[in-house]
């Protein structure tokens, strides 16, 4: 899976109706199978990235291509179906439902894909990350690096070709982000899927093929 | 998973509430249910298309009040017919049959209504195709006396066991004679299960039912518009008879012994006589018309009626009993509005704090249609379990109180009876469901997933 990004631009419309440039980006290219982290302090708009690149924000004008498909050219109802066979998320708070078991979060990222929720393989991910005896466990009886590890095998549900990451360790204790580092990069080699994670801590871009500070590549944090 | 199991488990989340709306609906469908299921068993108990007979004859005055004690026993008789008159009608070649009834007295113990009258009535069919049935005999001895199998069962009465009867009126008078049962109906449901049988002679025969001589000529004279000579030249015998046994000396024996004589037909009277007119294989109308014939003649003659007891029933259902299933059925049709609300309300209140799951499934892939039908689904859902369980407890309320409702009122009910307007619950929860699911869905569809995901 390649991305390719080219001239995006997204402004937010403030309070007091004047334009707020978040994202400019003239090129940037992931090519497949690639690890790469970008980093950059809060507020530099990696979320908006990430959200711009996975089809949940449209962006005011640029291209978003990934293998050659220009998502931002399909519509919101395409760019959901290609997000939940496509992309893989995984977020800073896990985002896990509260009411559904480990096993059954991970069958609820397959539920939005075409086909059937495959049953084996959902349990098969979860013992991937160590959980095979935490299917039936809800996020509540799970320790803070257990949720996360759920959170990743959801992430891989659909067999995606890209993964996005969204500061993955942020909410983890320190012992655990070098386990939860790791698994994210092995899992991804494994599957051979892109990963493109984002953090504010240079140290932990280091362990990624490429690191990508954020103002090297957005206009907009070069004009600040 | 697919979208019902993720409406289940929101359900389950948020149980108490869910729980309690559910149970809203279900209350409100119950009502509906229990309106239903009385309006069913009232219009089959009030419905006499089956009916064994083409006319009740009884004195001028209201038919529905005719109707209501000759057929249903509750309510008093408007009076009295001489029993030459059934007689008469006994004798009119156009009449197949006629039945003499005689109501007015009840039960000692249980307050169960009197019927006195002829093993005749046993012999016509009480329902179409229906035939009384008896555990022994019928009533053909003067004292005895076949029992409905309410009053058998409430009063634990059994063959053999004897009872007495209390006189109508003001003085709540317990008559001396005893009455035999030999023989137990067969539950009908109908009013004949909550209906004592007595041997008419029997009936004539208690003390103080027989018509004092001279107010029984006066009523004769009015009745056939016949002079008083006339009248008791018709009687001659019975007056003869009477004088000779007023010269009886009673001094010195029973009472009782008085009623061991046969009961003058000038002194007996009946409250209604059930006909049923001749038929004709070759003309089945034939009976009909005659009847009409016969009812429109009586109008213009004697002081009594015939009605077709159809008739008086059918006007009670359409503009009373109607009107009131119509009133009900509208007002617990607000009941399952209000439920529903509150259906709108709960999901809807939770919305704000499930914002967040929803733009996580968001992100996840779901498009806006899916989270959609998944509020959708959840309020149907909510509104189907209230609707299964309102169905199951207007059903139970029903069993919990047709023993209740058939000791007051005398009409048994079934609580397994079945309207066909319940059909169309299921579907009207449904569609109540998806209007009190939409604004909540609506929200869900509007759901902005980068600001929820990052709130």
């Amino acid at each position: 899976m390649s991305l390719e990004l080219k001239n995006v631009r997204k402004n937010y419309r403030e309070p007091n109706g004047h334009d707020l440039p978040v994202l400019d980006i003239p090129h940037f290219k992931l090519e497949t199978g690639e690890q790469a982290a970008l980093v950059g302090s809060s507020g530099g708009g990696k979320t908006t990235l990430l959200n711009v690149i996975s089809g949940i924000t449209k962006p005011d004008s640029g291209e978003v291509l990934i293998d050659d498909i220009e998502i931002t050219r399909l519509p919101e109802a395409g760019r959901d179906r290609f997000r939940a066979e496509r992309i893989g998320f995984v977020f800073q708070t896990f985002n896990l439902l509260p009411a559904f078991t480990a096993f059954e979060n991970v069958l609820l990222g397959m539920s939005f894909a075409r086909g059937k929720a495959d049953r084996s393989h959902a349990k098969q991910l979860l013992e991937s990350v160590g959980l095979g005896h935490r299917l039936t466990h809800k996020p509540a009886q799970l320790s803070v690096g257990e949720q996360q590890r759920v959170a990743i095998a959801r992430s891989l549900a659909n067999r995606p070709s890209l993964l996005l990451a969204d500061e993955p360790t942020a909410s983890v204790d320190p012992a655990n982000q070098e386990t939860i580092l790791k698994l994210i990069g092995e899992i991804c080699r494994e599957h051979n899927v892109s990963l493109l994670l984002v953090t504010h801590s240079p140290e932990i871009a280091t362990q990624f093929d490429r690191t990508i500070p954020l103002q090297e590549f957005n206009k907009v944090l070069q004009n600040v | 998973m697919n979208l019902f199991t993720i409406a289940l488990k929101s359900i389950r989340q948020r149980l108490l509430a869910s729980s309690l709306t559910a149970l809203s609906v279900a209350l409100g469908v119950a009502l509906m249910i229990a309106v239903l299921i009385a309006n069913t068993v009232v219009s089959k108990t009030f419905d006499l298309q089956g009916f064994g007979y083409d006319l009740i004859v009884g004195p001028q005055g209201s038919e529905l009040d005719l109707v209501l004690n000759t057929v249903y026993r509750i309510a008093p008789p408007i009076e009295n017919l001489p029993y030459r008159y059934y007689e008469e009608l006994k004798e009119n070649k156009h009449i197949g049959i006629a039945v003499p009834i005689a109501l007015g007295d009840s039960t000692e113990q249980g307050n169960f209504p009197i019927l006195g009258t002829t093993v005749e009535y046993f012999a016509v069919e009480y329902a179409q195709g229906k035939k009384f049935r008896t555990s022994a005999e019928w009533p053909n001895g003067k004292w005895e006396s076949v029992i409905g199998s309410s009053v058998a069962r409430e009063n634990n009465w059994k063959i053999g066991d004897e009872f007495k009867m209390v006189h109508a009126g003001q003085d709540d008078h317990v008559h001396d004679e005893k009455f035999k049962i030999v023989g137990i109906l067969e539950a009908t449901a109908t009013p004949n299960d909550r209906t004592v049988f007595v041997n008419l002679n029997g009936f004539y025969a208690i003390a103080g039912h027989e018509k004092p001589i001279q107010e029984a000529i006066d009523r004769e004279v009015e009745f056939f518009g016949e002079t008083e000579a006339e009248v008791r030249a018709y009687h001659a015998a019975d007056l003869k008879e009477m004088e000779a046994h007023a010269g009886h000396d009673h001094s010195g024996h029973d009472h009782a012994h008085h009623h061991d004589h046969a009961t003058p037909d000038l002194q007996k009277e009946v409250t209604a006589i059930l006909v049923r007119m001749k038929e004709d294989p070759k003309n089945p109308t034939l009976a009909q018309s005659r009847a009409i014939e016969f009812s429109a003649d009586l109008k213009e003659g004697f002081k009594a009626q015939a009605v077709n007891p159809i008739r008086p029933m059918q006007r009670l259902m359409t503009y009373l009993v109607g009107n009131v299933r119509l009133i009900l059925i509208n007002l617990t049709a607000i009941i399952i509005v209000v439920s529903g609300v509150s259906i709108f309300v709960s999901i809807y209140n939770s919305m704000s704090e499930r914002k967040r799951e929803i733009a996580i499934m968001r992100a996840l892939g779901a498009d806006r249609m899916a989270v959609f039908s998944i509020i959708i689904t959840e309020s149907i859902i909510l509104c189907l379990a209230g609707a299964i369980l309102g169905i199951l407890l207007g059903h139970g309320l029903i069993m919990f109180a047709s023993p209740i409702l058939e000791a007051r009122t005398g009409l048994s009910i079934d609580p397994f009876v079945f309207d066909p307007m319940e059909l169309t619950i299921i579907p009207v929860m449904i569609g109540l469901a998806a209007l009190v699911g939409f604004i909540p869905g609506l929200t869900a569809y509007r759901t902005d997933v980068a600001e929820n995901l990052s709130s």
